[in-house]
């Protein structure tokens, strides 16, 4: 076999043992949607209920809370950025990355410090590798996040809002998380989450055609529901978060996956025709040396008979 | 037929149970408080400790709730818990275990959960 030849079908080896591994991670992916998707979708009667008992306390009272008021002049917050901890997932990561450091930029030239929170070692990476602050992360739980993780993150963040700005806390809280919008689109996306604007939660609870609510006898007391409620809102919607971001992350891996798997099975077939059209000139080659070889021995042969 | 109110009964990450029930009680933080229903629309917290459903066909329901709240409205009564568990899915020996372990630590949290699982699964 000539060396050239050899030089592809060891190339063509390799690709095909590549696209198995990657067709195994495709498929791997796939069924990990699935089940994420069944997470967020188990999760959503919490989160339903508990964005109308919310509701109820912001319209049924009017009781200020400091996760419901706005500072007059807002100078720190808070930005949680939620990636994955193992890449390829195609954009997943950069453009949650990115979403993140729109928001920061943005923040700040609202004259607003800005902290990061990070979940996710690919994020943590990015910051690191950059030399830039990063206030606390969180890290081994992105595939599969537990309601336990969600509260070990919110805990922090809740503890830095109801802190004093004066005394390092916070007066506002975003999360950066990619949002599962279907197996195809997946966005990444900022989202304000306190102070809760509870005008908002009550139009989204309008949006989905909720009834009027009534009014509430509160036990105890209104505050003291509202006390307990908001921490709990704010640990679902982080939950929410985790498992959209989860979801988004193996659907996003399942489409970089199967591109690899497409782009592997037509390098296979470009490397095939070469190795034949190598394999062919070779063929062509030693005919025509025989053929040469034949004929200079005709010619020898028919020279000496003269 | 006796009136009935609807109950969902949500933790975190997975509705635990749904149904018709003719009575519920739940421990808030400032007591016990049966809704029946018709009750007046009412919001309140909940303290870890056991919930009983009596179902419309006259069965009990009883499941171990840790922290939470209880809302009712238009006869539909939502108890959201971070966890939840029904009395059958409780490991009684695993429970009694786990009391003797969070007793010997020290760690009253775990203790109580330990215990308002042991009460939940010996009252069914």
């Amino acid at each position: 076999m000539g060396a050239q030849l050899r030089v592809y079908k060891r190339r063509i080896r390799s690709v095909t043992a590549t696209k198995k591994i990657t067709k195994a991670m495709e498929m791997i992916a796939a069924s990990r949607v699935v089940k994420a998707q069944r997470k967020v979708r188990a999760s959503a009667p919490y989160a339903t209920e508990l964005t109308r008992a919310v509701t109820a306390v912001g319209t049924g009272s009017n009781t200020k809370h400091p996760l419901t008021t706005e500072a007059e002049t807002p100078t720190r917050s808070a930005v949680l950025l939620l990636t994955s901890d193992r890449g390829l997932a195609g954009a997943f990561n950069s453009n949650a990355i990115k979403a993140a450091e729109l928001l920061t930029a943005r923040l700040e030239a609202e004259g607003k410090e800005v902290d990061t929170y990070i979940v996710g070692r690919r994020g943590l990476a990015h910051y690191h590798f950059r030399e830039r602050k990063v206030v606390e992360s969180w890290t081994g739980f992105t595939d599969e996040p537990s309601y336990a993780d969600a509260k070990k993150v919110a805990a922090p963040l809740i503890e830095a809002i109801e802190t004093e700005t004066a005394d390092g806390g916070v007066d506002e809280l975003h999360i950066v998380y990619t949002e599962f919008v279907s197996m195809m689109t997946q966005t990444a996306l900022g989202d304000r989450l306190l102070p809760l604007s509870l005008d908002e939660v009550a139009e989204e609870g309008a949006a989905k055609g909720d009834e009027i609510l009534p009014l509430y006898d509160f036990e105890p007391s209104a505050e003291d529901v509202l006390d307990a409620l908001l921490p709990r809102y704010v640990e679902s919607r982080i939950y929410n978060a985790l498992l959209q971001s989860a979801a988004s992350k193996h659907a996003a891996t399942r489409r970089a996956m199967k591109s690899a798997t497409d782009n592997a099975g037509e390098l296979i077939n470009t490397l095939s025709r070469l190795a034949n059209a190598a394999r062919q000139a070779e063929i062509t080659q030693e005919i025509s040396e025989i053929v040469g070889g034949a004929s200079a021995l005709a010619d020898a042969t028919a020279g000496s008979d003269r | 037929m006796a009136a009935e109110l609807h109950v969902e009964l949500v933790a975190a990450d997975r509705q635990v149970w749904s149904g018709e029930a003719t009575l519920v009680v739940a421990r808030t933080t400032s007591g016990d408080i049966g809704v029946m229903p018709g009750h007046q629309p009412l919001l309140g917290v909940l303290e870890s400790g056991p919930v009983t459903i009596r179902t419309s066909d006259g069965g009990t329901v009883v499941a171990a709730v840790h922290g939470g709240f209880i809302s009712f409205a238009d006869n539909k009564l939502s108890l959201l818990a971070e966890t939840a568990e029904l009395s059958d899915e409780i490991d009684v020996q695993r429970e009694e275990r786990e009391l003797e372990r969070a007793k010997a630590a020290g760690d009253a949290t775990a203790e109580r959960r330990a215990d308002v699982r042991l009460r939940a699964a010996t009252a069914r």
